[in-house]
């Protein structure tokens, strides 16, 4: 108890500060402050995994995101009959023959040493192979994007309840990781960062421009749910009664009939969003607590020792025995999954997929600030920093506004530099963030709960 | 005649942007190769202290515009980018003092500087934004066009217009005339060479009496102007947005990397090479061939290998390839 003091004693903060939210402002705001946290968590675990655990760089977050993102559409969204008939025929045959190059590639690889010619001919494979693609999967992505272009375009995807995609984006998040894997690994630490933001960058470009797959930046809206409509529950008996019974108190001093009725209508509404919420909240905090527990256990089990044996020395790792490529294979596929199903999470709580709001910004850089102060090699401390730093981004606006009017309190209301400073206001997050990584990394290097490894 | 159409039609859409294009790049890139070689880590700020140096030279063109200074058939920017320059290498040195210097000396491994340069990233970004805002702004004033299409037409009596932007001039004179003078200094002064003996050797350097303080100091010089004149060409030519210009770091870190990272004339091509084959696989070909080819042959579809949508990922699928192929560069750079 005595040693975990400062981790309790950090989340009591944490949770005090966004309790402090919901008095201030509204427990809406609190609420979705909470599962957008709870999101970056997942996603710092991922990251942590990577970093904290291997010492891997992974800067393609925003790649694996997306990917999970994608997997909530193709899950969830009904099948588009008419556009499978228009154009599903010449999509499959492209499937087909991408796998008939894959595995002609893997059988000259196999079945020949490495040579220029190897290279030259595996090269004109390729080429011709992506050219023949386009050429027949053409006449079939212009027929499916001609379906009611305004509502569909696309394909579609298997009408299945959307919580099956946080598992189907781990595998698509994996799958991606694996290639990268094989593609970048063997590379320097700051080059694989290069390589997994530039990679991760293709697949941006891919997701918003294969309209026929992704409905590109034309978006996916009115995704399934896995929780109540807030429409639907403001009409039910069960849930009225239950706000009645929750704010009887305050009600009962309300005398007038009809102003009561208006009273409790209007907490039915509000209550109606706050328990949507909450039953996402109910769903994040699950997943986060599964992966806490199996990250906490895969840290101290035989294998986690073993990656931060091959983090601290590679080379003695390996005259261990340890085959250091495969680990670090292994792991990079294991985090990234751990992002996809946050992605899939992600989409799930909009309730909507819109490509274009994919940015390194804020999908790869403040993952990574999130991931540093809060202290990387230490699940605690990663999910701590997603709480903390999601937190300030979000208050940034609010915090920077007031700290402004407090330091030109004594300009007029019409001066240029105050009025000028007040609309830039959304801008002084970046600055937040930035000056907090530096700030950590200068005097906390090893973030706000620092890695502990206890040798039992 | 149908031929030379087709020449025209290739240097009017393909080599007049690409080399303009490349030019930019590759100041951005030998900014990268440079502080890579010295100082030894892959700074994630690049693109942003370029919107840096490009901000402070906008402010002082709109001032010498509202002094009704102006350089006649010239942009007035050129006339402020000295300013410009001023403020950037103040910025860099005191970046350099106040956070790269304690991990410097600490020796700290380069993935942590990479990190604090991701803050510094972000505090740049932050400055821009709250100074000249996120939107996009306009600086360029002065004669646009040296020849114009239609002029062009009438004069040559040629079907294709030849555009030259004065932009596009002025951007590959400036790059030849600020790269031949860097390489000039690099390769032939004293403190050029103790450059690269740091570079290479760094125990070495420091033994044979090379102050590394001097040489830190004189890489952000030379660093702050490369990143200004690369940032205030792009604004003049294209437009001044800083969003673009944190974009742009990628195909710069590209363009570095492919030509060999820490060799300068490595950079200087990989920034042309990267603009070009960006320019070359998503051009549409299909009026090249009407020309080129008898009538009967000519093509239906817009012949092109690509769509524009995937300009960048060209650019980085290069990247990909030559680090699998070859990690050192195509020019021999430090070995990864």
């Amino acid at each position: 108890m005595r040693k975990n003091l400062n981790v309790i004693a950090a989340y009591s903060i944490m949770m005090a500060l966004i309790i402090l939210v919901g008095i201030f402002q509204s427990w809406n705001i609190a609420l979705s402050i909470f599962n957008l946290c709870l999101i970056s968590a997942v996603m710092t675990m991922g990251a942590n995994i990577q970093w904290g655990y291997a010492g891997l760089i992974n800067f393609g977050i925003m790649g694996y995101t997306a990917l999970g993102g994608l997997a909530a559409v193709l899950i969830s969204v009904d099948p588009v009959q008419e556009a499978w008939s228009a154009g599903g025929f010449d999509i499959l045959m492209s499937l087909w023959l991408i796998i008939a190059m894959v595995l002609i590639i893997r059988f000259i690889l196999k079945r020949f040493n490495k040579s220029k010619m190897r290279t030259y001919s595996i090269a004109v494979i390729i080429i011709s192979g992506i050219l023949l693609i386009r050429f027949s999967a053409e006449p079939g992505i212009e027929a499916i994007e001609a379906v009611n272009p305004a509502k569909t375009g696309f394909l579609g995807g298997f009408g299945l309840p959307i919580i099956f995609s946080w598992i189907v984006g781990a595998f698509f998040a994996g799958g991606l990781a694996f290639i990268i894997g094989k593609v970048a690994l063997g590379l320097r630490a700051d080059y694989l960062a290069i390589a997994t933001l530039l990679i991760s960058e293709i697949v941006i470009a891919i997701i918003k421009h294969e309209d026929w797959l992704t409905r590109g930046v034309k978006n996916v809206i009115g995704l399934k749910r896995p929780a109540p409509y807030e429409v639907d529950l403001q009409s039910t008996d069960w849930f009225i009664n239950l706000v009645e019974k929750f704010n009887s108190g305050k009600l009962e001093l309300i005398s007038n009939l009809s102003d009561r009725q208006a009273a409790l209508n209007q907490l039915v509404i509000e209550g109606s969003s706050i328990f949507v919420k909450l039953c996402y909240s109910g769903l994040f905090l699950t997943v986060v607590i599964i992966l806490l527990i199996l990250t906490q256990k895969a840290l101290y089990s035989p294998w986690g020792r073993m990656m931060r044996a091959i983090r601290d020395n590679e080379e003695a790792a390996n005259a261990m025995g340890k085959n250091v490529v495969k680990q670090h294979l292994l792991i990079f596929i294991l985090g990234s999954a751990i992002v996809g199903i946050a992605g899939a999470m992600l989409v799930t709580q909009d309730g909507l997929f819109t490509p274009g709001s994919y940015r390194p910004m804020r999908y790869t850089f403040l993952i990574w600030v999130m991931v540093i102060v809060g202290g990387s090699g230490n699940n605690f401390g990663a999910i701590l920093g997603g709480f903390a730093v999601w937190f300030l981004w979000i208050e940034a606006a609010p915090i920077a506004l007031f700290l402004i009017n407090f330091f030109t309190a004594g300009m007029s209301e019409t001066h240029a530099l105050k009025l000028h400073l007040i609309e830039s206001v959304p801008y002084f997050r970046f600055l937040m963030m930035g000056l907090g990584l530096l700030l950590i990394m200068r005097y906390r290097p090893k973030g706000i709960l620092p890695e502990k490894i206890e040798i039992k | 005649m149908d031929f030379l159409n087709a020449l025209i039609l290739l240097l009017n859409y393909i080599f007049i942007p690409a080399l303009t294009y490349g030019s930019q790049l590759a100041l951005g890139a030998i900014f990268v190769t440079l502080i890579y070689g010295i100082l030894r880590f892959a700074n994630f700020a690049t693109g942003d202290m370029m919107s840096f140096g490009t901000m402070i030279t906008v402010l002082f063109t709109w001032y010498f515009q509202s002094l009704g200074i102006s350089l006649g058939v010239l942009p007035t920017a050129l006339l402020a980018i000295p300013f410009g320059i001023f403020f950037m290498i103040l910025y860099m040195l005191s970046i350099d003092k106040f956070v790269f210097k304690y991990y410097r000396t600490n020796k700290s491994p380069p993935v942590q500087l990479a990190m604090v340069s991701i803050g510094v990233m972000f505090v740049t970004q932050a400055v821009v934004r709250i100074i000249i805002g996120p939107s996009d702004q306009r600086f360029f004033d002065g004669e646009k066009f040296i020849i114009k299409a239609r002029e062009f037409k009438e004069m040559t009596g040629f079907n294709e217009g030849l555009a030259l932007k004065s932009t596009q001039v002025i951007t590959v004179l400036v790059t030849i005339i600020l790269v031949s003078l860097l390489f000039w200094f690099l390769n032939k002064t004293k403190t050029g060479k103790s450059m690269k003996a740091y570079s290479d050797n760094e125990d070495l350097a420091l033994l044979s009496g090379i102050d590394p303080k001097k040489i830190v100091m004189i890489t952000w010089i030379i660093a702050g102007i490369l990143a200004t004149i690369g940032g205030a060409l792009y604004g003049l030519d294209k437009s001044f947005k800083p969003f673009t210009y944190f974009n742009n770091m990628l195909p710069i870190f590209a363009a570095a990397i492919v030509g060999g990272i820490g060799n300068p004339f490595g950079a200087f091509l990989g920034g042309y090479v990267i603009a070009f084959s960006e320019i070359f696989l998503t051009y549409a070909y299909k009026k090249f061939f009407m020309y080129i080819l008898p009538e009967s042959m000519e093509p239906e579809s817009l012949v092109q290998l690509l769509s524009t949508d995937y300009k960048f990922a060209v650019s980085f699928s290069i990247l990909v390839i030559v680090l699998l192929y070859r990690p050192s560069g195509i020019f021999k750079g430090k070995v990864l």
